[in-house]
C-alpha cells in the first residue's frame, strides 16, 4: 500500500515540480507600441550556465546601446525557462507571440527545443535568433525564412575540432553522444568531417541527456582502442564526462585523447584547468582576443560576475543586429526585418563583416583553441590559447550544402 | 582472446558489473537512510536528495572556505547535515506525525525545492570541482579495467556503513528500543524512554547518512545543486522495490539495481535510465509491498 502511494507520489511530485517552474514565464501587457524581446532558454538545468540569465543580460546590454528605445518606442525584454522540454518551449513561444505580443525569440539552447520553436516562429512569421542550439539542421532542412542561426553550429564544430584532431594524427574515433537531436547531428557532422580528412570511426555509444555517471560509457570507449574519444554532448554532461575520463585514466596511457566537441568557457571554469588542460575546442567567441571583446566582456562581467560564453556574446550580437535592422526598415514585422537583416553585414565586437546567408546562417570566423595548463594561466577566466582562426566560409556550410529548401526561391 | 558472453567480451562485462556495484553503493547508502526514516518515523523524506547535495556542498565549503580536507569532512559534513535535520524535524516535521503520510511527503518535497533553489541561486548549476583526496588518487589496473582507487574506497565505505547500521538496528538494545517505539510508542514511553527524542535522533541519523553519501560523491561528480534531484527518483524506486521500511531490502536492492543498471549499459545503453522504473512497475504488480516488505 505504502509502496503504491509512494510511487504515485513520486510521479505527482515530478509533475508539480515541472508545473511550478513553467509558471514563472513572465507575461505582461500587450502592446504593438514596443519591441518585445523574449529570451527563452534553460534557466535552471544543465545548460543554465552557458546561456541562462547571462543571455538575458547580454540582450539587455544590446537594448541599452539603443537607449532602451527604438523608433521612439520602448524595448522590453522578457525571459522564460523551457526546462529542456520541446513541448514547454513551443507552448511558451506560442503564448508569447499570440497573447503577449513578443516580436522576437532569442537563444533557445537545446536543439530539440529549438527545432520545435522554429516550427512556431516559421508559422507565425516571427524572428527567431538562435545562439544556444547547435544542430546544423536549423539552417538546413529545418530552416525558416525568419530564423537566424548565430553563434556556432555542429558543422563548424566538426570542421574545427574534427579536422584539426585528424591532422594531428588522431585518425580513429569513438563517440560519446548525447541521445537527442543535437548529439546525433554533432556526431554525424563530425563523423563526415573525420572521414573526409582520412580518419575512421571505431564506434559510438549514446547516453541519455543529463547523465550523472559516465564511467561505463568511458570504459567502453577505453576498450575500443580508438585514438580519439569524442564527446558529442554539452554543458553539464560534458563537464561530468571530462572529469570522470580523467578519473579513469583515459588519457594517462597516452594512447587516447579526449575531444570535447562542444565546450563552453563556463564548462572549463567549472572543471578547473588541472582537469581541462590541453583540451582542444572550437568556439565562436573568446573574451580575451582583442580590445573590443575585452571591453564588452568586462562590462558583462561587472553586471553578471562571469565572463560571457559564446552563446551569451552571440545573444548580444544578434539582438543588436536585429534592432539595427528594425531601425533601418522602420517596421518590426518578421519577414521585412528578416530581409533587412540579411542585407546588412554584421559588424560588432562579436563578428567582423559577418554575413547572413539565405538559410539564416550567420557566417563569421570561428576559432580553434586549446585550454591552457594551470601554469600558463594568469588567473580566473584566462583559459584559452587561440591556435587558429577558422575563416567563416570554411567553418560553415554553404546554402547548397545545408539542404535548406528556401534557397530555391 | 577469450570468447564472448552474449556478444560482449567478458572484460567489458566484468568492468560494467564493477561499475554497477559502485553506483549501487550510492543507491544503497541513500535508500538505507530513507528506509530508516520511513521505518521509524513513517515519513517519506523527499528532502533526502537535497540533503545529499547539501553534504557534498558542506564538504566543498569546508575545503574552500576553511581549508578542511576530505577526511574531516567525512566526519563533519554528516554531522552538520544531521544538525540541520534535527532543526527540520523539531520545527516542522514533528507537527505532522498525526496526519497522513502525504503531508510529510509534501512538506519535505517543498523543503527540497527550497534548499535546491537556494544553492542554485548561490552557486549556479555547472557545479564546483572537488579534488580526490591525495591518498586515494590513481588506480589499479585489474586487467579488465582501470579501477580508480577512490571508487574502490566508495564501495568499501558504503558496505561498512550499511552493515553496521543494519547490525545497530537489528541486533542491539538501542535498535530494539527503536523498533519497539515504532510498533507502540505509548507503551515504550511508559517504560521511561523518551520517544520524541529518539525519533528526532533517528531522523538526524537518516539524513546524516545522506550527507555522508554526499561527501563520498563530491570527488566523483561535480558538486552541483542538481546532483540530488538527479539521483533521488532512482533511489525512491530502489526503496519501493526493496519494500518500504525494510533496511535489509533497501541495501540489497540498492546494490542489486546498481549491478542491473550496469548490465543495461552494456547491452542497451539507451534504456539505462529507465530500467530501474520498469523493474519497479513489475515488482509493484507482482508484489506490491516490495521484495522484502511485509503487508501492513
Amino acid at each position: 500500500m505504502n509502496a503504491r502511494l509512494l510511487a504515485g507520489a513520486a510521479l505527482t511530485a515530478l509533475t508539480i515540480g515541472a508545473a511550478l517552474t513553467a509558471g514563472s514565464a513572465s507575461a505582461q501587457g500587450l502592446s504593438g507600441d514596443m519591441v518585445k524581446i523574449g529570451v527563452l532558454n534553460d534557466r535552471s538545468g544543465l545548460y543554465a550556465d552557458l546561456g541562462g540569465e547571462g543571455s538575458a543580460v547580454a540582450a539587455r546590454m544590446a537594448a541599452e546601446e539603443f537607449g532602451n528605445k527604438i523608433l521612439g518606442k520602448p524595448i522590453q525584454i522578457v525571459t522564460a525557462d523551457h526546462q529542456n522540454k520541446p513541448d514547454i518551449g513551443s507552448n511558451i513561444a506560442r503564448q508569447w507571440i499570440d497573447q503577449d505580443g513578443v516580436d522576437v525569440i532569442v537563444d533557445v539552447p537545446n536543439s530539440g527545443v529549438a527545432l520545435a520553436v522554429q516550427e512556431v516562429t516559421r508559422d507565425k512569421k516571427k524572428i527567431f535568433l538562435m545562439e544556444g542550439p547547435a544542430t546544423s539542421r536549423l539552417s538546413g532542412d529545418a530552416c525558416s525564412p525568419t530564423g537566424f542561426h548565430w553563434a556556432y553550429d555542429t558543422h563548424a564544430l566538426a570542421v574545427g575540432t574534427g579536422r584539426a584532431m585528424v591532422q594531428e594524427g588522431g585518425d580513429s574515433w569513438y563517440f560519446l553522444t548525447a541521445d537527442y537531436a543535437f548529439g546525433h547531428q554533432l556526431e554525424a557532422d563530425t563523423a563526415a568531417e573525420v572521414k573526409k580528412a582520412g580518419g575512421k570511426l571505431v564506434g559510438a555509444v549514446r547516453h541519455p541527456l543529463n547523465t550523472s555517471d559516465f564511467s561505463s560509457f568511458l570504459l567502453q570507449a577505453q576498450s575500443s582502442g580508438a585514438k580519439i574519444v569524442a564527446l558529442a554532448n554539452a554543458g553539464g554532461d560534458t563537464i561530468t564526462s571530462i572529469k570522470q575520463a580523467s578519473e579513469f585514466g583515459l588519457t594517462q596511457s597516452g594512447k587516447q585523447k579526449l575531444a570535447g566537441l562542444l565546450l563552453f568557457i563556463s564548462d572549463v571554469h567549472a572543471l578547473g584547468l588541472s582537469v581541462a588542460q590541453d583540451l582542444v575546442l572550437t568556439t565562436g567567441f573568446y573574451w580575451d582576443m582583442d580590445d573590443e571583446k575585452r571591453a564588452w566582456s568586462k562590462k558583462f562581467f561587472d553586471k553578471f560576475g562571469k565572463m560571457p560564453t559564446m552563446v551569451q556574446a552571440g545573444s548580444y550580437s544578434a539582438v543588436r543586429h536585429y534592432l539595427k535592422a528594425i531601425e533601418a526598415a522602420g517596421v518590426d514585422d518578421g519577414p521585412t526585418v528578416a530581409a533587412k537583416m540579411k542585407e546588412m553585414p554584421v559588424n560588432d565586437m562579436f563578428a567582423k563583416n559577418g554575413k547572413i546567408l539565405a538559410n539564416g546562417r550567420m557566417v563569421h570566423d570561428m576559432y580553434l583553441a586549446r585550454v591552457k595548463k594551470p601554469s600558463e594561466s594568469k588567473g580566473p577566466w584566462d583559459y584559452y590559447q587561440i591556435l587558429r582562426t577558422i575563416p567563416g566560409a570554411e567553418a560553415f556550410a554553404t546554402v547548397e550544402e545545408s539542404g535548406c529548401k528556401l534557397a530555391a526561391k | 582472446m577469450m570468447g564472448t558472453i552474449f556478444g560482449i567480451p567478458p572484460q567489458a562485462l566484468f568492468g560494467q558489473l564493477l561499475l554497477g556495484l559502485i553506483n549501487g553503493s550510492f543507491y544503497a547508502l541513500l535508500s538505507l537512510g530513507l528506509a530508516v526514516i520511513f521505518g521509524m518515523l513513517n515519513v517519506i523524506n523527499f528532502a533526502h536528495g537535497a540533503l545529499y547535495m547539501m553534504g557534498a556542498f558542506v564538504s566543498w565549503l569546508l575545503l574552500t572556505q576553511f581549508g578542511i580536507g576530505y577526511w574531516w569532512a567525512l566526519l563533519l559534513a554528516p554531522m552538520i547535515v544531521g544538525l540541520f535535520g534535527v532543526a527540520l524535524e523539531k520545527t516542522l516535521l514533528s507537527r505532522l506525525y498525526k496526519l497522513d503520510h502525504l503531508y510529510g511527503l509534501l512538506l519535505t518535497f517543498g523543503c527540497a525545492l527550497m534548499i535546491e533553489g537556494a544553492f542554485r541561486h548561490l552557486y549556479g548549476v555547472s557545479g564546483q570541482p572537488y579534488p580526490i583526496p591525495e591518498a586515494l588518487r590513481g588506480g589499479q589496473n585489474l586487467g579488465f579495467m582501470f579501477l580508480p582507487n577512490y571508487r574502490g574506497w566508495v564501495v568499501v565505505a558504503s558496505l561498512i556503513v550499511c552493515i553496521s547500521t543494519w547490525i545497530a538496528i537489528e541486533k542491539t538494545k538501542l535498535g530494539a528500543y527503536l523498533r519497539a517505539a515504532t510498533e507502540n510508542p505509548v507503551l515504550v514511553q511508559a517504560f521511561g524512554i523518551n520517544v520524541p527524542r529518539m525519533v528526532t535522533l533517528t531522523y538526524a541519523f537518516g539524513v546524516a547518512l545522506a550527507g555522508l553519501a554526499g561527501v563520498l560523491a563530491a570527488p566523483i561528480y561535480q558538486v552541483s545543486p542538481l546532483m540530488g534531484s538527479n539521483l533521488i527518483i532512482v533511489v525512491f524506486a530502489v526503496v519501493v522495490i526493496g519494500g518500504m521500511g525494510s533496511i535489509l531490502g533497501a541495501v540489497l536492492t540498492g546494490y542489486g539495481l546498481g549491478l542491473l543498471e550496469g548490465l543495461t549499459k552494456v547491452f542497451y545503453p539507451e534504456a539505462s535510465n529507465i530500467v530501474v522504473f520498469v523493474i519497479m512497475a513489475v515488482v509493484l504488480m507482482i508484489k506490491p509491498a516490495g521484495l522484502f516488505g511485509r503487508e501492513r
